[in-house]
């Protein structure tokens, strides 16, 4: 009877009540959002740089290096002589140099010109099809596949520059070999090819239909290169060697990306201060709703205490009013917030083939459910003390 | 069932209020006659155990309830003794049934849907019994109220100026309802008002 009565209340004031559910609806969603994003943002960026040293290229900003090149986002910082990269794979500290040819895209899907090691390095393994060999020929990866329609013996023409109104390529056209399977980085919204194939598309560009062998005299270019060292004393010397002594940058993922996390810290710790403000203003809604109804009701509390209501209980059915909804607000809340990443995912997905979709329920919202609570117990709180002080005789008699 | 002897109770020490003494057997009723100012509704609320008297004795079936703590006078109330406000006032947000029902409810008894339906029948409220109190008339206000004072069998019936607002006609159906009922259970009925219509009524009157 007592949670009949504090439910049938909140249903008579429907506009206040709507008003403190959509509050704290508002703040939970927000708070919510933000820590889901957040953490895949992070594992996203954290899965695609493990392993990797460091990146050379182009000088210019480190961070779009990195963020071109691992991340396949931005634009590259310019091209590289293959043979200044391959002076640097010779340092006994490096194990290893993973050379990386772009430029060219196919319906927004980057085209990237590397070999076998790259595939190493993700792991990647063959859904359908095989990998590329002969020049021209591409493998693509399972998001690739999945959002171009692109199939195994398809033949496309691809774009200059990073997005699909480029000038195409119309000469010389790629032809997909394989599909691979989903690997859970950037390589499945990529098109891998060799980098033979790269140079080939540019040259034939420059000059018309001459046959050229591959890397004989001209001096190739590539974009960038990603390094793994032997040991970690390679982190000591060489980054500093070839920043200041080559014309060549290198920077280092790990720093760029906390860097970036700073920077995008701040920006998500911002809006979640703004979030816990009006998940606050909801918890003075729902104070100011219930001050408001016990000055009308206080005659009905009156006489209940008179037909022998505790004054505790009466308390008790106040308070719950205030965790009925904050309660509501709760669930709405975590609800509106998938939804929101569902749709915030659905646009990052088109414009960076990047996926964020997460629904289940993370520790960090335990959490924000117990302040939910914690707003609509205090709310209801301080208001309900009042049950506390009413003088029933006189109440009752004054009407 | 009720007497009180030399009950006396004061707001603030200029006004002291000093009762006469009296009784109510059961199936009885007993009006008390006053103007305003004389301590009405101060007595009805001593004997509903709202207040506690300075001095004096409030016995219900011998037992003596002047010096009750206030939740033993809050258990008290709730078992033996049915309130009837001058004006019907209700848990807003409840429909009629729900209302009578927490009568049951606050007194720590089964809610009882049957006593509900009875004592909807006899006073005529039964098709009432699922709408919201704020849309009811006036006298079907007051008989939900009169049902309301029944649900938990009480000994004692308590009335505050149940008649003053209502016309002749209704103010004498309103009588023979609260009588009726009274002799129903058992009950015995005390009735506060100014309202002089009532004295050829009565023969148990006490005038303040």
């Amino acid at each position: 009877m007592l949670f009949k009565i504090s439910w049938k209340n909140i249903l008579d004031k429907k506009l206040n009540s709507f008003l403190c559910i959509l509050l704290m609806t508002l703040g939970i969603a927000m708070i919510s959002l933000l820590m889901l994003l957040g953490k895949q943002l992070q594992d996203k960026f954290a899965k695609n740089i493990s392993g990797i040293d460091l990146v050379v290229g182009a000088k210019g900003s480190p961070l779009q290096l990195i963020l071109s090149s691992i991340y396949q986002i931005d634009n590259p910082t310019g091209n590289v002589y293959l043979d200044d990269v391959a002076a640097i794979a010779q340092n006994p500290l490096v194990k290893e140099m993973i050379p990386l040819s772009m430029g060219d895209n196919y319906q927004g899907f980057r085209i990237v010109g590397t070999n076998k090691k790259y595939f190493e390095h993700f792991k990647t393994q063959i859904a359908s099809g095989k990998m590329f060999k002969d020049n021209l020929e591409v493998i693509i990866g399972a998001s690739t596949a999945k959002n171009s329609n692109l199939k195994v013996d398809d033949t496309f023409v691809s774009s200059h520059g990073l997005d699909s109104e480029g000038e195409k390529h119309e000469e010389s056209s790629y032809k997909v070999v394989g599909i691979l399977e989903y690997n859970n980085s950037v390589v499945d919204n990529l098109i891998l090819t060799s980098l033979n194939s790269v140079w080939n598309i540019h040259e034939h560009k420059d000059e018309n239909h001459e046959d050229k062998e591959a890397g004989s005299t001209v001096k190739r270019e590539i974009t960038s290169a990603i390094i793994k060292f032997r040991s970690p004393m390679g982190m000591m010397t060489l980054p500093r060697n070839i920043n200041q002594n080559s014309k060549l940058q290198a920077a280092v993922p790990a720093i760029e990306v906390n860097r970036l996390f700073e920077l995008l810290g701040i920006g998500i710790e911002g809006l979640q201060f703004l979030a816990a403000v009006i998940m606050l203003i909801s918890g003075i809604s729902v104070f100011v709703s219930l001050y408001n109804s016990l000055k009308e009701r206080k005659y009905e509390m009156a006489l209940m205490l008179s037909m022998g209501a505790s004054r505790t209980r009466l308390f008790l059915m106040l308070l719950l009013e205030g965790i009925i909804l904050s309660l509501l607000g709760f669930i709405a809340g975590i609800a509106l917030s998938r939804i929101g990443i569902y749709l915030i995912s659905n646009a990052i997905s088109k414009k960076f083939h990047f996926d964020v979709s997460q629904f289940s329920l993370q520790t960090g919202e335990i959490y924000l459910f117990f302040g939910a609570l914690l707003v609509g117990i205090l709310a209801a709180a301080l208001p309900s003390i009042g049950i506390y002080r009413i003088n029933i005789s006189k109440t009752l008699a004054t009407e | 069932m009720l007497a009180c002897t030399e009950l006396s109770f004061s707001y603030d020490y200029k006004k002291t209020f000093n009762f006469p003494s009296f009784n109510c057997e059961k199936g009885e009723t007993l009006l008390i006659l006053g103007n305003s100012g004389t301590g009405k509704t101060t007595l009805l609320h001593l004997l509903a155990l709202l207040l506690k008297p300075n001095s004096g004795s409030i016995k219900i079936k011998e037992k003596e309830l002047a010096m009750l703590t206030a939740k033993e006078a809050s258990q008290m109330r709730a078992n033996h003794l049915g309130i009837i406000y001058q004006k019907p006032h209700f848990v807003g947000s409840l429909n009629v049934l729900d209302n009578l029902l927490l009568a049951n409810y606050l007194a720590n008894k089964t809610e009882s849907k049957t006593q509900a339906q009875k004592l909807a029948q006899n006073l005529g409220i039964s098709e009432l019994l699922d709408k919201k109190t704020p849309l009811l008339s006036g006298g079907e206000q007051q008989r939900v109220s009169i049902a309301r004072a029944l649900m938990n069998n009480p000994d004692v019936i308590l009335a505050d100026e149940p008649t003053s607002n209502l016309d002749d006609e209704n103010c004498e159906k309103v009588i023979r309802l609260l009588e009726n009922q009274s002799k129903n259970i058992g009950a015995a009925l005390v009735i506060v008002t100014h309202d002089q219509r009532l004295k050829d009524n009565f023969k148990n009157i006490i005038t303040l």
